[in-house]
């Protein structure tokens, strides 16, 4: 990763609110024209850190840069190259969308034409309706509209597909791949693990505040992770499982160790889903494992280390 | 000139702007803004009815609730005296000058904050100086339209006579101007308050009530006790409501107010201070969003 400009840079950045820590220390990189998921359970602090390089909070420590500044001194130039999709908007606008979206083109200096946005998030047919008297999946559609009328460099979007329908998260998937095929950079936080791969280049997951793995979102979680995992219940009834680099190799020679047909034999090659449960669940045991070794307990080990770990 | 330009250019990483063109641009979306703005602020029922028509609504409850009593402010000789509808015409001048700037952008920049609307636009390349350009252009532009309302119905639905001298009409464009700015700029401050959508009319609202009530709006000013008097004294309104008052009642009515004149030079003095308080409040408390809470 020696790129020499990244878009976005995050070195060990740090955030509490009083006494609450909300990141201890989230590094990584995102370079031009890359789509990054950044995953995580809530509460990890995905939210906090993209609202940290939006501009909206202050870090307390650490480094962030935005296209070559530091967001906290953001200013109009700044804004006009980003372009934001927040996490929720209870907006109760009395625009219609047509009005709302050639308001926000004129504050850009090469906006989008508005009727090519409308078609792009499917919102024909409403374009003369107002904000206020649309359905929630179609007001999140606005602000995707709302998101990429400026014609970003980088789009931030925080979950933004929440509330739609299956057709309407297709639809948004295409439009997200026609942005990076112009080559716009995205930052997108999203709770579907499918939508990270379908879209995702690379991805972190985030869990207690810090990145507990991150790479590209074939290679999330080590070699290991991907390895197809063999199922079966062995004759005691116990269930077995073992990962196996050639499971039909694996399969055969277990078929012939037992002499016949293993019972309820599944052979799984892992999803983003598995590798991220596996993950933060991982993260989590110890995380709770800490905290019991400091009580004289005996913790597990835990099963694999992430890519990258960032300790304080 | 070329250092701090090219310093610009290395810190933003865009296309600068010089500072003229920056100046043009803030001043073109803050007119953008203000169009859009006042399309708007039509669009929203409750705020025609309680800002925009309120004191159009109040003149003619009170003109007619009151249209038995006959003239008042009779000269000696039983000449002169106006009506009802005269007498309390500068009152809701006045009022309508204080909910258009202060209830309005009070309620309204809190419902914005509160609903994600100013963090989008804080997260957009919008100056903050073009969106309180736009403020002010809606503030403008709908009371102007609500004045014109006003007098327009007292005027030819009771007969209320208007003011026909130059000097008159001058006082009325100062105290006018003096008036809303300070109390656009003063619903700027007070945005603040509310924490919630649902909080903003209710914070709001009654501080706007008790001041139209103490400061001569509802209630003639010169029946309030001295003390009532003095504390009405330390908010705008009342001095809003003196200077037209100065504008739409006879010379004689003069006499009637506490310090026996219109007293225009403390009417003036009066709002400057308001005006420069709201703007300092303003510029230190305005935010986009409330950050990190």
């Amino acid at each position: 990763m020696a790129h020499a400009d990244p878009v976005v840079s995050v070195r060990n950045l740090q955030k509490s609110y009083g006494s609450v820590t909300a990141l201890t220390g989230v590094t990584f990189e995102i370079q031009r024209g890359e789509t990054f998921a950044l995953l995580g359970p809530n509460g990890a602090g995905k939210s906090t850190t993209i609202e940290i390089l939006e501009g909206y909070r202050d870090r307390t420590g650490g480094d962030a840069r935005v296209l070559g500044i530091d967001p906290q001194k953001g200013g109009v130039a700044w804004k006009a190259r980003l372009g934001i999709v927040l996490q929720s908007t209870g907006e109760i606008g009395n625009a219609t969308v047509r009005e709302q979206l050639s308001h926000f083109a004129c504050y850009y200096p090469n906006p989008r034409s508005v009727e090519e946005v409308i078609a792009a998030v499917s919102l024909d047919g409403h374009e003369s309706k107002r904000i206020r008297a649309l359905l929630g999946g179609q007001r999140r559609r606005v602000d995707v509209a709302l998101g990429i009328i400026g014609r970003p460099e980088l789009l931030f979007l925080d979950e933004p597909t929440t509330g739609f329908d299956p057709e309407a998260r297709q639809n948004f998937w295409q439009l997200i791949r026609e942005l990076k095929r112009e080559g716009t950079t995205i930052l997108l936080i999203t709770h579907y693990l499918d939508e990270a791969a379908q879209l995702g280049d690379r991805a972190a997951v985030i869990s207690g505040g810090t990145v507990i793995a991150q790479g590209r979102i074939d290679e999330i979680g080590g070699p290991d992770a991907l390895t197809p995992v063999v199922r079966w219940r062995d004759d005691s009834g116990t269930k077995r499982s073992e990962r196996a680099a050639e499971p039909a190799a694996f399969v055969a020679e277990l078929h012939a160790r037992v002499g016949r047909e293993p019972d309820a034999l599944e052979i799984i090659r892992p999803s983003l889903e598995d590798i991220y449960l596996d993950l933060v669940g991982a993260h989590e045991n110890r995380a709770q494992g800490n905290s019991a070794r400091e009580n004289g307990a005996h913790p597990q080990g835990v099963s694999r280390d992430p890519e990258e770990t960032i300790r304080p | 000139m070329t250092t701090p330009r090219s310093r610009t250019h290395a810190r933003t990483g865009a296309s600068t702007h010089a500072p003229e063109r920056e100046f043009a641009r803030t001043v073109r979306l803050g007119a953008r803004r203000a169009a859009y703005e006042a399309k708007l602020y039509f669009r929203q029922g409750d705020t025609i009815f309680f800002t925009f028509l309120f004191p159009v609504v109040m003149l003619g409850i009170f003109a007619l609730a009151f249209s038995a009593t006959g003239l008042v402010g009779k000269n000696p000789d039983g000449t002169g005296g106006i009506t009802q509808a005269a007498l309390y015409l500068p009152g809701m001048v006045a009022a309508g000058i204080l909910l258009s700037g202060v209830q309005n952008l009070a309620v309204d920049i809190a419902m914005e904050r509160s609903d994600g609307r100013l963090k989008r636009l804080g997260g957009s390349p919008l100056p903050v100086v073009s969106y309180f350009l736009g403020k002010f252009g809606q503030v403008l532009t709908t009371s102007l339209l609500q004045l014109i309302v006003l007098l327009l119905v007292a005027r030819v639905a009771f007969g209320v006579v208007l003011p026909t001298t130059g000097e008159k009409w001058l006082t009325f464009a100062w105290v006018y101007l003096l008036g809303i700015v300070t109390s656009a700029v003063l619903g700027i401050a007070l945005s603040r308050i509310p924490r919630s959508s649902t909080s903003a009319t209710a914070v709001i609202i009654p501080i706007v009530l008790i001041l139209q009530f103490i400061s001569g709006v509802y209630l003639q000013f010169s029946m309030l006790p001295t003390w009532l008097q003095n504390i009405a004294g330390f908010f705008p309104l009342k001095w809003i409501a003196q200077g037209m008052r100065s504008v739409f009642l006879p010379e004689n009515f003069a006499a009637t107010e506490p310090g026996g004149a219109w007293e225009l030079p403390a009417v003036a003095t009066a709002l400057v201070l308001w005006l420069v308080v709201g703007v300092i409040v303003s510029r230190l408390t305005f935010r986009w969003i409330r950050k990190d809470s």
